[in-house]
């Protein structure tokens, strides 16, 4: 008999009760790192015993009774070594190691989604750990799954998890709401952490292809559901909003064979309207409520994009204006290197050109692949040809990523064919 | 058995000589990578496999002192260098050997293959299970 797997109805549901289940089981037991473990067993069980046995009726007692299960295994045989140890400690009575009445009431009301996202993203860990963290205690996914969009080893991704967890631990992260002072900061890694794993899914910087379309919906579902937990936040509406109108663009990205197309190449029809109208409606409600922040001008400009029918009816003088705002609000080059494509595309390339220069001073981008590609376009625009190619050749040679070196190596062979040649091949 | 093919690439002039292809041959290349990879994949037979970054950046570290890291670098007078790498379980040491002409004989300038040098070896495996 071949085991029957759960169907997407069943798996959506126990993504989504993952969080649920593991803040019930860390408010009744306290250990965060075991009680992540017992959930994830619980939810491998359920996995395999769901399609068979059939759904329990209740779904979200069942996961946190199995899982306390664990838990109680778990507390008596550290008992046990501790024992053995001869540091004889009896952390319980006897009488509250008995399994606890699967759901009360009370708990149901409590969505502990969002302290754990506060928990998983905190700043003390590094943003490769605090991500496995995340997609898997809040995302509820599996490590394999886990090391499977990242392209490593299972051993390492389950390591990396479990150092997370030691580093909670040992810096003494508190499972429960931070205070209202430390809202806005700890709120602002959290988003971090998701907008990191929503990029990597879209960008895959690594490996052949260049999305991975798992962890991106991944990212806007978790997304979406600290949306409905923090409803007046702008920010986390603009994150929403960015993620939203940019994976919109995703079927028109690549072509036929992975290869990289650009904005300005795309076929427009080939995107996802209602991702864009929904993208659109949320971004338009939350700048008109004030409070602006860096996700939302972000996603301002990709509305902008996502508007014009063509690539020549953007509206780049707007485009132009946002980029201004946000470069004003952060110190982030990259910021710089947009600003000086949009400046370009309404002043003229040499303006573009001069603004670039700044970035040449800057540690963070100076001889970066990005700075030179945008170079290599802004010279082609200018007509200055023989600048162009070298900057793609710098650009190429410099990117990590094999679709994007494909896309500027082939820019670069492009612009040589019409270039007057003075040397032949030298690949042999 | 687990094969490593290790595909080396000519230098070129410092740079990377593939940058000076025509947008023609360089299609056909990157075309022909896919499907070999995609064959592969298809066989059952890769394992794993990387393109590596361009060399500009390579550096080479020993450990100094207390261990530390001392690179040494750039090596522009290097004439081949690994560009990348595939790791293939497969039945015989032919069978490795057959799909490393193949990669050599990846197409270049005007189509004509390269005939590029592909190391292969052989990776360490388990000990045999006891009778």
């Amino acid at each position: 008999m071949t085991p029957r797997s759960l169907d997407f109805a069943g798996e959506s549901l126990l993504r989504e009760l993952a969080p649920q289940v593991l803040g019930a089981v860390v408010r009744r037991f306290g250990d965060f790192s075991a009680a992540e473990d017992a959930v994830q067993e619980a939810m491998l069980a359920a996995a395999v015993q769901w399609p068979d046995e059939g759904m329990p009726d209740n779904p979200r007692g069942w996961l946190i009774q199995v899982a306390a299960r664990r838990m109680t295994d778990h507390v008596r045989s550290e008992v046990a070594r501790r024992r053995r140890e001869a540091l004889v400690i009896m952390q319980e009575p006897a009488d509250q190691q008995v399994l606890p009445a699967p759901d009360s009431q009370a708990v149901m009301e409590q969505d502990d989604t969002l302290i754990l996202l506060f928990m998983c993203c905190h700043n003390a860990l590094t943003r490769p750990s605090a991500i496995a963290l995340t997609l898997r205690a809040v995302g509820g996914l599996t490590t394999v799954e886990i090391a499977n969009a990242f392209l490593v080893p299972e051993a390492t991704m389950a390591q990396r998890i479990s150092r997370a967890k030691q580093r909670i631990k040992s810096s003494g992260i508190p499972f429960s709401m931070p205070s209202e002072s430390e809202r806005t900061e700890r709120l602002g890694s959290v988003l971090h952490v998701l907008y990191l794993i929503f990029n990597e899914g879209y960008t895959s910087s690594i490996g052949p292809r260049l999305h991975r379309s798992d962890l991106s919906n991944e990212a806007i579902r978790l997304t979406r559901a600290v949306r409905n937990l923090l409803p007046d936040d702008g920010e986390v509406a603009g994150l929403l909003a960015l993620m939203l109108l940019t994976d919109a663009r995703r079927p028109a990205r690549t072509g036929p064979d992975g290869e990289l197309i650009p904005l300005s190449a795309q076929d427009r029809a080939l995107w996802d309207r209602d991702a864009i109208s929904e993208g659109i409606a949320l971004i338009t409600d939350t700048l008109s409520r004030g409070s602006i922040g860096a996700y939302q001008l972000q996603a301002a400009i990709a509305a902008v994009h996502d508007e014009a029918e063509r690539a020549e009816d953007t509206d780049w003088p707007q485009i132009l204006a946002l980029y201004g705002l946000l470069k004003r609000m952060s110190d982030n080059p990259m910021v710089t290197l947009n600003h000086a494509i949009a400046a370009a595309m309404v002043h003229g390339a040499p303006t573009g050109l001069r603004l670039l220069e700044a970035l040449d001073a800057d540690e963070r981008l100076a001889g970066h692949h990005r700075l030179h590609a945008v170079r290599a376009h802004l010279f082609e625009m200018a007509g200055d040809r023989d600048a162009a190619i070298a900057h793609f050749r710098a650009a190429a040679e410099r990117t990590t990523s094999i679709p994007e070196r494909d896309y500027l190596a082939t820019q670069a062979a492009r612009l040589s064919a019409g270039a007057v040649s003075g040397s032949g091949t030298d690949a042999d | 058995m687990k094969f490593m093919l290790m595909m080396n690439a000519p230098r070129g002039t410092g740079d990377w000589g593939v940058m000076k292809w025509s947008e023609e041959d360089l299609k056909a290349h990157i075309r022909f990578m896919k499907t070999l990879n995609k064959e592969l994949e298809g066989a059952g037979e890769l394992v794993a496999g990387e393109g590596l970054a361009a060399p500009a950046q390579a550096r080479v570290v020993r450990a100094g002192k207390n261990g530390a890291p001392i690179t040494d670098g750039i090596f522009p007078e290097a004439k081949e260098f690994l560009a990348g790498y595939w790791i293939v379980d497969v039945d015989s040491p032919e069978r490795a050997y057959e799909i490393a002409a193949r990669a050599s004989a990846a197409p270049g300038p005007g189509g004509a293959p390269l005939n590029m040098p592909i190391e292969v070896r052989e990776v360490m495996s388990a000990p045999p299970v006891e009778a």
